[in-house]
């Protein structure tokens, strides 16, 4: 009986060739391309005067740098000019597919894969992008890289690999009424540590999992790597099939049933064994907000800010010290009298159409608060945003207060005009709270997107499930 | 790349743990289309008192004088001693090159993330890892001895230092080779061009929508 973990199967069926001591040359089926950690690797090929090994197996979008606001104007920042346009140069000259800034189709390149269907199941997937794990909720073995490993897959269509080990993250039964994807995976990052995935990829299941719709597995995976995993993996069952069906790059007629034959053994057998296996059960699990610069430091919204005296680990009470200075908290603080300034709905982690029907229903008739100075609606992609304007939801952004920007990843880490300022707080749907990430001295809370746009109605976190409308 | 081989180095002690991605090299410095250049604004944040942009000249700027790395007793240290999960957060290999051209070779921590001890691989680094209690000694040892330095030597797999502790490390077979004789990955896994091309056909009747 076989015994294989999904990640086994995938693992296998891409293994060129191994070496003695375990690393084995790995074959990738696709890589995404943006312009922040590609022009070296592009630099690279020139100077060895290589060629992309399968130029169509490329796909490259701009997001990192690009404005969220008027782009009639082009980019104002003549650096983040630069390396847009040096992707658009480099594609032009390799042959390679790109979405172009204003294509309908540009967004964060980890909500236009599968959006495209350029993502499939059963796929090996890289990108210089370490959230390139969202993929994972399609089936898909996919993983973040540095700039070698991008120059080293355009060059061979290959990287050299040694295996991960597997964990088992296992969601069981219903999760409560209110409770969203990013809070079941800031309570699985708060119980396993940022640290508690390394070295393994992670299959996540259990009915809480397979409750979920599509998005909200993407939502899953991509933090994947906040708890140290490179690779998150969910198996492939009718709604993934279903997401996938009719998509512009998805495989059509006779190839389309044959595709699908072999996507439904991407599973784990009944039998497969793991290296690890972690239980949550899912009725436990209340919203959650982060309180400090990691993104395990994250307690349920019901809680008070921790209090570093409590914490018996000398390394971790200076680290929860440190956060609780860089954050302006004081320990004990209820975590619903924590008020933000900021609100930004956006990010490869939840931007897509689900999310933003989510924040606009608990938004819907209401006015952001007082004491809250901006708040953005970033949209995942062109398309999300044209959708999501089709259904009307950017007019109940507006009436509320809200900013609707263009596509882009914009404020998860600030790399276009969209920062925080010192010690401005955000409510933020992004992935990571660490220092400066949403720019210097800003302070970071990770929410839901429920829960983001409770605290821009409300002006303070609030737990959506006791907010009347 | 750069080989390496074994180092006498000054060691520097960072004592946090989950070190990110982020703070050893900030976003707006990652708009650089080159490689180099980078080591003025490692730990940008932690370094200086004023907020770092690209091609502002980092000589006349105020320096956060707390910081470990600007402290004068710790001036051209190649080691750099560190914590948990070093290197967590995002794939950005702009890390490894901000550490490189600062001048570290090395570092040594009880745990690394994933990408980043990769990433510092590719880049004529090495990422020790050695027992938290080992770490822990480290740290109480270099904080005491001014001018304290480690030799860490990659053929023999093993950390010594000057008390004469010996602790060996592991290091995969093949990221060894590659950072010991400097070799070009891309290079190697031509060299397999063949079998790549026969594992495509290979695949291409299996699932041909991949193609």
């Amino acid at each position: 009986m076989s015994t294989k973990t999904l990640y086994d199967k995938i693992w296998d069926r891409h293994v060129v060739r191994c070496a003695e001591d375990g690393t084995c040359l790995l074959y990738i089926d696709r890589q995404l391309v943006h312009e922040v950690t590609s022009p070296q690797a592009f630099e690279g090929l020139r100077l060895a005067g290589r060629q992309p090994w399968r130029t169509n197996a490329n796909l490259a979008v701009p997001d990192h740098n690009v404005p969220t606001t008027d782009r009639s104007k082009g980019i104002t920042d003549p650096l983040s000019k630069l390396q847009v346009d040096t992707l658009d140069a480099n594609c032009a000259d390799f042959g390679i597919t790109e979405f172009a800034m204003n294509d309908i189709r540009q967004g964060i390149v980890h909500i236009i894969g599968p959006e495209q269907g350029i993502t499939l199941p059963g796929m090996t997937i890289v990108c210089g992008d370490s959230h390139t794990s969202t993929h994972g909720a399609l089936g898909s073995l996919a993983f973040g890289i540095g700039t070698s490993e991008v120059e080293h897959a355009l060059a061979t269509q290959c990287l050299n690999q040694k295996k991960a080990r597997n964990m088992l993250v296992s969601v069981d039964g219903q999760v409560g009424a209110g409770i969203t994807a990013k809070d079941i995976m800031l309570a699985i990052i708060g119980e396993i540590g940022t640290a508690g995935g390394t070295g393994y990829v992670i299959e996540y299941g259990g009915k809480a999992i397979r409750d979920l719709e599509m998005e909200g597995r993407m939502t899953i995976c991509n933090m994947s790597i906040e708890a140290g995993a490179r690779a998150g993996l969910i198996a492939v069952d009718e709604k993934t099939i279903e997401y996938v069906k009719g998509r512009p790059f998805a495989p059509k007629g006779d190839l389309w049933e044959h595709a699908v034959a072999v996507w439904q053994t991407l599973h784990s057998d009944p039998d497969a064994r793991y290296d690890r296996e972690v239980h949550l059960d899912a009725a436990t699990i209340e919203p959650q907000v982060t309180w400090g610069t990691s993104p395990e430091m994250v307690v349920p919204i019901g809680s008070r800010v921790p209090d570093p005296a409590n914490e018996p680990d000398p390394v971790k009470r200076k680290g929860m010290q440190d956060a609780l200075n860089y954050m302006g908290l004081e320990a004990g603080t209820p975590m619903t009298e924590i008020y933000p300034d900021t609100v930004f709905i956006g990010s490869c982690t939840n931007a897509r159409i689900g999310d933003l029907r989510a924040a606009a229903a608990i938004i819907k008739g209401h006015k952001i608060a007082g004491n809250i100075r901006r708040a953005l609606v970033v949209p995942g992609s062109g398309l999300v945003r044209k959708q999501a304007e089709e259904e009307g939801l950017d007019e109940i952004f507006r009436e509320a207060g809200f900013e609707w920007r263009q596509p882009g990843c914009s404020m998860c880490l600030g790399m276009n005009d969209d920062r925080l300022t010192p010690k401005e707080r955000c409510a933020s749907t992004s992935n990571r709270n660490f220092e400066g990430r949403q720019g210097p001295g800003g302070r970071t809370h990770l929410v839901s997107p429920a829960m983001a746009a409770a605290a821009a109605i409300t002006g303070h976190f609030v737990d959506i499930r006791t907010l009347e409308d | 790349m750069e080989a390496f081989t074994k180092l006498n180095g000054l060691v520097v002690p960072l004592d946090r743990s989950n070190v990110d991605t982020d703070a050893i090299i900030p976003k707006q410095f990652l708009k650089s289309i080159k490689r180099s250049g980078f080591g003025p604004n490692l730990f940008d944040e932690w370094r200086y008192l004023d907020y770092g942009e690209p091609g502002k000249d980092c000589s006349g700027r105020p320096l956060n004088t707390d910081f470990v790395l600007n402290q004068p007793r710790y001036q051209g240290a190649q080691i750099l001693l560190a914590r948990e999960n070093f290197g967590c957060g995002s794939s950005r290999e702009h890390a490894p090159w901000a550490l490189l051209d600062f001048g570290f070779r090395v570092v040594v921590a009880p745990s690394f993330a994933d990408i980043f001890a990769n990433n510092c691989s590719k880049n004529g680094i090495l990422p020790v890892v050695l027992d938290v209690m080992v770490i822990e000694q480290l740290f109480c040892e270099v904080t005491a001895t001014p001018g304290y330095h480690l030799n860490v030597d990659l053929e023999t797999q093993r950390v010594t230092t000057p008390g004469g502790g010996n602790f060996s490390f592991e290091i995969d077979e093949f990221r060894k080779q590659c950072l010991l004789q400097g070799l070009d990955e891309i290079s190697l896994s031509l060299q397999h061009a063949d079998e790549i091309r026969a594992f495509e056909e290979r695949r291409r009747s299996e699932e041909p929508w991949l193609f």
